[in-house]
């Protein structure tokens, strides 16, 4: 394990439940690591798994997308779409090089606040386990021997 | 505005009095941040949310002509709304806005990190500046409601939903297929658990129907088509011909005394018949006969005119030919109702319409009924006979992965009734109640089954009878495992009565493709959401209203009919809709009309469309986008883009956070 190593992680999250979700840590005052960020979308369906590589590639360690249970989307059926983009993006990535968990599916409905806190937690360990993101170093070097 | 003027941001740290401030650095935060290209103006304050902040955005606005704002502070689902308030009083467009969550995501989860946290919010706020240099303005369009209402289904739900409806002050127009309203309800007898005449609750609203001055009542009428939108849809009507002059007709009856022809009637399902020219049922309303012209002599020979000669009023029209409607309503509820699941078809082991004397609920019902076929004597259909021993049998299709997976959640309760309706009036007789579970939920209803429970002549066996059978004399019997004493119980029935699972009414699955609203995975409509928008549907401006959405009980779907009821009086009174800002878009210019984005709409709001120079493109209607933007996601060329949640717009969020 690199020593110090703080990942920079990266949440996607739907407004309805996620959101409302990781905003209720908050509101809870319970405690989990500083290096998620998150960026808010209306549906998880939203995300374009574009935004999953670009955020890989621009060097974040990890990227957690997160969106209501099935079942419970706001738009009827965006989180389903989004299950199955993960499934295929999985793929990708792992002939992209990338290590299999550094990018995450986790259904956050309003009010598992602590829920979340505690995938947050185990997902920067899991994160420091794995080390830095390398992926964006190879590119430039790949851009350069172009 | 004009695409190349400058951009000027504002960006304002709030300290959330010391929520924020006792953790995040807000100094640091307005040092760094205005140090970022585009940022005019970084303040800071201690409530930004307060009339004071607010007012401060205001005059930088005017005074420092800024074109894009951006405040760090709580969650947007807290306080967006607030100062895209003050956005728009400074003279910008609410949507040039942008909040940076600095509390619930950061000072709050971090209270003991106080350097991390500082660094997480200044890579925040970077990241709404990101996204804010990238804004554009959007609109909200107001989109009128005719004040005007279809109901489909005139049983209890619709005719429940059309009275509220009406009484608000609102036109109504009842669309039901069949010639008279009533529905299901009609052909009860008596109600559980209180045991009141169906009837006699029932028909007084089905004539303040006839008589509302606020509701056009469209008997034997049937729904073609419906395009359009919330507030606006049109639907065509095809008024199916009764072969009677309605403006005439005064519902004497002659007519239906002196036809001479006959055939089974379907209000009384098959058990009696009817005339060629009939009523539906002697309480029907609206209380115009139809003739039949399968039935009818005049139209299968050319002869008779029976009830054209004594008509006293000259009622009676052959040449009367189906009429197309077309009407434009603002709200659409649907109360189509329920099916019984056709057991006769799907479990043959129960020899329904194999044997005679096995019958549904329903015809108990009629049978019961003092103005069914039997005038109300409970008799077997083979031979008249009064049945002695009678086997009731419950959960027949419901509850079964074979059949229907769900609870029919009134034949528990309808059988008991109808063990009541045995013993009440063959007070000799034996009833046997085959079961698996008994689920009395609804008010009353476990008191209910306690009293006829402690009939001595009603006896409850726990497990379903496996095959019905028929002995050489004719005589049914069957075995039945009762789970309660271990034993093989063989019964020898005098009569059968099958409680049914319910299914959607075949009406339903037409009328959801015309709608295209969204069918749940047992074929009823599916609601918006299960548990707080059991009413409305995928579709705006379409409500649900009693068994359409699932199986119901009386009560509940009258009670789903007013909410059903009050969310179109809602539409209605406000008078107008307003789209959702961040809607899909769709750049023409990059899109080749492949149409992946098309099937992914939920809401069917993306169609593909023909251009002028032969280019096909999809199209979005905004009155139907909901603002997903699933469809952006799929989009191969980009050019299906979500407004407020554009790729570049959330691209570079991705990019100032992983700078």
């Amino acid at each position: 394990m690199v020593e110090n190593f703080e990942p920079n992680i990266v949440v996607f999250a739907c407004n309805w439940c996620s959101y409302a979700g990781i905003d209720l840590a908050g509101t809870s005052r319970v405690q989990y690591p500083h290096n998620l960020k998150v960026i808010r979308v209306m549906c998880s369906g939203r995300i374009n798994p574009v935004y999953i590589l670009e955020a890989l590639a621009n060097g974040a360690d990890g990227v957690l997308v997160t969106g209501c249970h099935p079942g419970d989307c706001h738009y009827i059926s965006g989180n389903y779409k989004t299950r199955k983009r993960m499934l295929l993006l999985d793929k990708l990535l792992e002939q992209f090089g990338i290590e299999k968990g550094r990018v995450r599916l986790e259904w956050i409905s309003a009010p598992e606040g602590e829920r979340f806190a505690n995938i947050a937690k185990e997902f920067v360990e899991q994160i420091k386990k794995l080390g830095p993101n390398r992926i964006a170093e190879k590119l430039k070097e790949e851009v350069e021997v172009v | 505005m004009v695409e190349s003027e400058e951009i000027r941001i504002g960006v304002y740290v709030c300290h959330c009095g010391l929520n924020i401030a006792s953790v995040v650095d807000i100094n640091k935060v307005i040092e760094e941040v205005s140090k970022v290209p585009n940022v005019v103006v970084a303040k800071e304050y201690q409530f930004m949310c307060s009339q004071p902040g607010q007012n401060m955005i205001i005059e930088d606005i005017k005074q420092r002509h800024l074109n894009r704002v951006v405040v760090a502070a709580c969650s947007p689902r807290m306080h967006e709304p607030t100062f895209q308030k003050a956005v728009e009083e400074g003279g910008l467009n609410p949507y040039l806005f942008e909040m940076a969550n600095i509390r619930e995501h950061c000072s709050w989860v971090h209270e003991k990190e106080k350097d991390a946290a500082t660094d997480k919010a200044i890579k925040l706020v970077n990241a709404a500046i990101a996204k804010a240099r990238l804004l554009k303005p959007l609109n909200v369009e107001k989109v009128k409601v005719i004040p005007k209402a279809l109901v489909i289904g005139g049983g209890i739900a619709g005719i429940r939903a059309s009275l509220d409806i009406a009484n608000a002050g609102f036109q109504v127009h009842l669309v039901e297929t069949r010639p008279s309203i009533g529905g299901n309800m009609a052909r009860l007898d008596k109600t559980f658990p209180t045991l009141d005449c169906s009837q006699c609750i029932l028909t007084p609203l089905m004539v303040e129907v006839s008589r509302h001055p606020n509701i056009i009542l469209r008997t034997y009428t049937d729904v073609v088509d419906i395009s359009g939108s919330v507030g606006n849809f049109k639907v065509k009507l095809l008024k199916k011909p009764r072969y009677v002059d309605a403006t005439k007709c005064t519902g004497c009856g002659v007519c239906v005394t002196k036809c001479p022809w006959t055939a089974p009637s379907e209000f009384e399902l098959g058990l009696g018949k009817r005339k060629a020219i009939y009523f539906e049922f002697p309480q029907a309303v609206p209380l115009i006969p139809v003739i039949d012209p399968e039935h009818c002599m005049y139209f299968q020979k050319g002869t008779c005119r029976a009830c054209e000669r004594f008509c006293p009023t000259k009622a009676i029209d052959f040449n009367q030919k189906p009429e197309e409607v077309e009407l434009e309503v603002g709200v659409i509820i649907l109360a189509t109702g329920y099916s019984l699941y056709d057991v006769a078809k799907t479990m043959p082991e129960y020899g329904y319409r194999k044997y005679k004397d096995v019958i549904t609920g329903l015809e108990l019902e009629r049978l019961v009924s003092a103005s069914g076929p039997t005038k109300g004597h409970i008799v077997r259909p083979s031979d008249g006979k009064e049945p002695k021993k009678v086997a009731i049998i419950l959960c027949v299709g419901s509850r079964d992965e074979k059949h229907l997976r769900y609870c029919c959640r009134f034949g528990c309760v309808a059988g008991i009734k109808h063990a009541y309706y045995i013993v009440s009036y063959i007070p000799d007789a034996e009833v046997y109640i085959c079961y698996r579970d008994i689920r009395t939920f609804g008010k009353g209803y476990e008191e209910f089954y306690e009293r006829i429970r402690n009939y001595e002549n009603v006896k409850f066996i726990r497990g379903s009878p496996m095959e019905i059978l028929q002995d050489a004399d004719g005589s049914l019997y069957f075995d039945v495992f009762d789970a309660n004493t271990n034993r093989v119980v063989t019964l020898r029935p005098d009569l059968v009565v099958l409680e049914t699972g319910v299914v959607p009414h075949t009406t339903f699955k037409e009328l959801a493709k015309l709608l295209k609203c969204s069918i749940g995975p047992d074929g009823f409509a599916l609601e918006l959401h299960p548990k707080l928008r059991p009413t409305e549907t995928s579709v705006d401006g379409v409500f649900l209203a009693g068994a359409v959405q699932g199986p119901k009980d009386i009560p509940d779907t009258v009670a789903q009919a007013g909410a059903a009821a009050s969310s179109a009086i809602a539409l209605m009174s406000k008078g107008y809709v307003e789209t959702v800002p961040y809607v899909a878009s769709i750049n023409e210019d990059l899109c080749s009309g492949c149409g992946i984005c098309q099937p992914l709409c939920a809401f069917d709001a993306i169609s593909l469309v023909k251009k002028e120079d032969g280019k096909q493109v999809a199209s979005v209607d905004i009155s139907k986008c909901k603002g997903c933007g699933v469809c952006a996601a799929a989009c191969p060329s980009g050019a299906a883009q979500q407004l407020g949640f554009s790729d570049d717009q959330i691209l570079a969020m991705v990019r100032a956070l992983t700078r």
